[in-house]
């Protein structure tokens, strides 16, 4: 730090992927540059440290990436999930510019790798990084620093100053120490706020308390909250957070890949009061882990309960922490804490609902129950084979849709036009894209493609 | 002796640990260790002993893993696994004691060799014999052979003996040609070492990759491998054609015997230079010094016997010859008890993985 300018060519806020190909780009095109990290060095990279692949069109074979995958078919993938809630301008140019990204990546350093097991469903659309997002961000931090990038860790901007319509300097505290980081452009990468547990229980409810944050504790929202002050463009619903059903047992926060359950399509699923209340058997999990978020959620205390027998323990991805184990319904409910005589009852109903065929793992079999109120249409088999297995379920948020409303060229809006040497990359604009849902890897692809925009546009800027 | 950590509390954390990355799957494609995981959900002790003895601590999983201190889940699987693997030695070869006395203590390797050093000097001048050309003329060749072949087979008998209750531990089940062709295979290329993208590992230098671990690796492997190839080519040229040494430096024992010399100096030097430079609190911390005075050991071996080529003829060879014989003899003793079977344990986690990937 003794080295730093008195002015930075460009500050960048964050230390995740879109900070980072923010860095790379506008220091390859020469300008001086700073990134500004809240996280401490072994935590750095924001939610990128988590993830594990790269949503990639490409017109054929390309790197780990077999056969093709065409812009309509990406866009469409994006249309269902997001139920039409994107920007299509938006959405197809990071569709696009995401096929010369991959080479990009591996040309500073990324390394990518085949599907991992049992994620062969994705082999055509997404490029896995080798050894996953920290790795990632390992190489490129690495690239960073050989391009002579400035690092500060443990830095936390608690205030982009704004001068009509520019930014002058950010305020930070580095390692608790006020300072002031002057720049002529100023790229912002610092993810949602899906970390501020009190910004989230006042937009969702009281109940967002009970929720897990699965990625960075660090991801606060102090810059995106900095921002909306003072009047810039948001885009995305405020009151909505991305959330998927994991491990109750899971961390607070930082869980990551390890906490997901994979379990829920052979399993029996109740609330607190012992009662079923959703279909486990709607469709395949890789299209259903998203909307079993939200309908934990919506149960009492925010929590669920699977239970699967022992027909059923081989057929999903390990659990990182042991099922509750018993050899019968009743215990398996004493041990979870559940009511033993009311879950018996739930299970009792259930197993005689159920009906004879072929029961089929991978593929919709059209095993379905009779006469109940909420019936499982798929792989519904009775619960009848001790031991038994439970699984304690929470709803873990991923991301926060609320962000910075930007345009084709990253550049962050106020009513009176323009910043005009500032712009946005990664999960703080990526509710410009993302209205709603989630597409597996399309995350690191819009971080990818705003960071390199914007790393540019702030570098041409000071040129 | 009493043991700071037992045995069943080593497996048991690396056991905790590997549950974790088999719900997580990232590091797949650095090395076999993660592939092989893949088979199982639960681990019994065997399966703990194999993947221990397959990891290469190539430490690429430790810097691309997101769980590492200060994450509650405290993931360091290169160390937890080299932890159980240097245990499973100890635990495997007999007299146990020796393993624990040597793996752990620089300090009990050189004073061997000061032993057998004194040993030899004294050999030198007992068995003195009347005649005999080069360093035969200061122990005559079926000395040698009385004293080495023993030496030699003995711990050779000894590593055999723990390999084949390796292979019942970890139930490796019949052994098929094909499985050994694949685990020479990987060994010659030092697969497990090339990070999976064939840039290296990150041993030397935190999250950068470098492929210096796997040059050093094989310079001494190779180097080794050609110094044991001439030796036996002589002992061959000895016995079978009556062709006795001083042999010329275009003689096949020569041609294989100082380049075989020249890496293994040049492997020694780097592998302690990169083990200098290495995150101790990533490997198994307490056998650090034996490590390292095996590598000197094995790098002794190699410059006195160069050494003793220079200095043929002159007054020095029975002292270098006394030095070189010591070293020989040592690295021999030390076989079963220092780093050294860890080539053997390799080989067989090698085949075994390579059966199991037939298997499933």
């Amino acid at each position: 730090m003794k080295t730093w300018p008195e002015v930075f060519d460009v500050a960048i806020v964050g230390g995740g992927n879109a900070a980072l190909c923010a860095a790379i780009t506008a220091a390859e095109a020469g300008a001086k540059v700073v990134i500004l990290e809240s996280a401490p060095k072994t935590y750095r990279g924001g939610n990128s440290r988590h993830t594990r692949n790269f949503r990639c069109m490409h017109g054929g074979p390309m790197s780990v990436l077999t056969d093709s995958y065409g812009e309509d078919e990406y866009f469409e993938d994006l249309m269902l999930v997001t139920k039409g809630k994107t920007d299509e301008v938006l959405a197809r140019m990071a569709i696009r510019q995401s096929e010369e990204c991959l080479p990009w990546m591996e040309r500073r350093g990324v390394r990518f790798q085949p599907s991992l097991s049992g994620t062969l469903s994705l082999s055509r659309t997404n490029a896995f990084f080798l050894g996953g997002g920290k790795a990632l961000v390992n190489a490129y931090y690495n690239t960073a620093a050989d391009l002579g990038v400035s690092v500060a860790y443990d830095a936390e901007v608690t205030h982009v100053h704004r001068d009509g319509n520019r930014i002058t300097h950010l305020e930070v505290k580095i390692a608790g120490a006020p300072k002031t980081i002057k720049a002529r452009a100023f790229v912002l990468a610092s993810g949602g706020f899906q970390a501020d547990l009190d910004w989230l229980a006042r937009a969702w409810g009281p109940a967002a308390k009970n929720f897990l944050i699965r990625g960075t504790p660090y991801n606060r929202g102090v810059v995106l909250r900095d921002m909306l002050d003072q009047g810039a463009d948001s885009v995305g619903d405020p009151t909505q957070c991305h959330a998927v059903a994991i491990d109750g047992r899971a961390p607070k926060y930082d869980g990551g890949i390890v906490t997901r359950l994979d379990c829920v399509p052979f399993s029996v699923v109740v609330n607190r009061e012992g009662d079923r209340f959703y279909d486990e058997g709607e469709d395949v999990w890789p299209k259903r882990y998203a909307i079993w978020g939200r309908l934990v959620a919506a149960q009492p205390d925010q929590v669920a309960y699977a239970l699967i027998d022992s027909k059923s323990i081989d057929l999903f991805m390990p659990s990182v922490f042991p099922a509750i184990k018993a050899d019968t319904i009743e215990d398996l409910g004493r041990q979870m804490g559940l009511d033993p005589a009311h879950l018996r009852r739930t299970v009792d109903g259930f197993n005689a609902a159920c009906q004879p065929g072929t029961f089929h793992p991978t593929q919709l079999d059209g095993l379905r129950t009779h006469g109940l109120n909420v019936p499982k249409t798929n792989w519904a088999r009775p619960l009848d084979t001790a031991p038994f297995y439970g699984y304690q379920l929470r709803p873990g948020v991923t991301f926060t849709y609320l962000g910075l409303k930007v345009d084709t060229r990253a550049q962050v809006h106020s009513p009176d036009g323009p910043l005009t040497n500032l712009w946005a990359a990664g999960e703080i604009m990526a509710g410009s894209i993302l209205g709603q849902g989630y597409l597996a890897g399309f995350g690191m692809t819009i971080g990818t493609v705003f960071g390199r925009i914007a790393g540019a546009e702030a570098a041409s800027h000071v040129a | 002796m009493s043991l700071d950590t037992s045995p069943p509390d080593l497996r048991q954390e690396a056991r905790r640990q590997i549950e974790i990355c088999n719900a997580c799957r990232y590091c797949e494609g650095y090395c076999a260790v993660f592939p092989a995981m893949t088979h199982q959900k639960a681990f019994a002790d065997g399966d703990i002993t194999q993947l221990a003895n397959l990891c290469h601590n190539c430490r690429g999983c430790y810097y691309a893993c997101q769980y590492t201190e200060p994450h509650e889940f405290a993931l360091n699987l290169p160390a937890a696994l080299a932890e159980v693997r240097v245990e499973s030695w100890e635990r495997l070869i007999r007299p146990h004691g020796f393993s624990r006395l040597f793996q752990t203590n620089g300090t009990a390797i050189a004073g061997l060799l000061v032993v057998t050093l004194a040993w030899f000097f004294w050999a030198l001048f007992a068995f003195r014999p009347e005649s005999g050309v080069g360093f035969y003329a200061h122990l005559s060749h079926i000395v040698m052979v009385a004293i080495f072949v023993p030496v030699f087979l003995a711990p050779l008998a000894l590593i055999a003996w723990s390999v084949r209750d390796y292979w019942r531990e970890v139930g490796g089940g019949s052994v098929r040609l094909a499985h050994i062709w694949s685990a020479l295979g990987a060994a010659g290329r030092m697969k497990n070492l090339s990070g999976g993208h064939g840039e290296g590992c990150n041993f030397e230098n935190g999250d950068r990759f470098t492929d210096w671990r796997r040059v050093f690796h094989q310079l001494m492997m190779y180097g080794f491998l050609l110094c044991f190839a001439s030796t036996s080519v002589a002992t061959l040229m000895h016995y079978v054609l009556d062709w006795k040494a001083p042999y010329s430096l275009l003689s096949l024992p020569k041609l294989l015997g100082v380049p075989g010399g020249l890496m293994m100096v040049v492997g020694a030097f780097g592998l302690a230079r990169l083990k200098m430079k290495a995150d101790p609190e990533l490997g198994a911390r307490r056998v650090w010094k034996g490590e390292m005075a095996f590598i000197l050991l094995l790098g002794a071996v190699a410059a006195t016997g160069l050494g003793l080529y220079a200095v043929k003829g002159s007054g020095l060879v029975p002292t270098v010859l006394a030095i070189h014989l010591a070293t020989v003899m040592t690295l021999f003793l030390l076989m079963p008890y220092s780093k050294m079977v860890h080539g053997f344990f390799r080989l067989a986690a090698l085949v075994a993985d390579a059966a199991k990937q037939d298997k499933a």
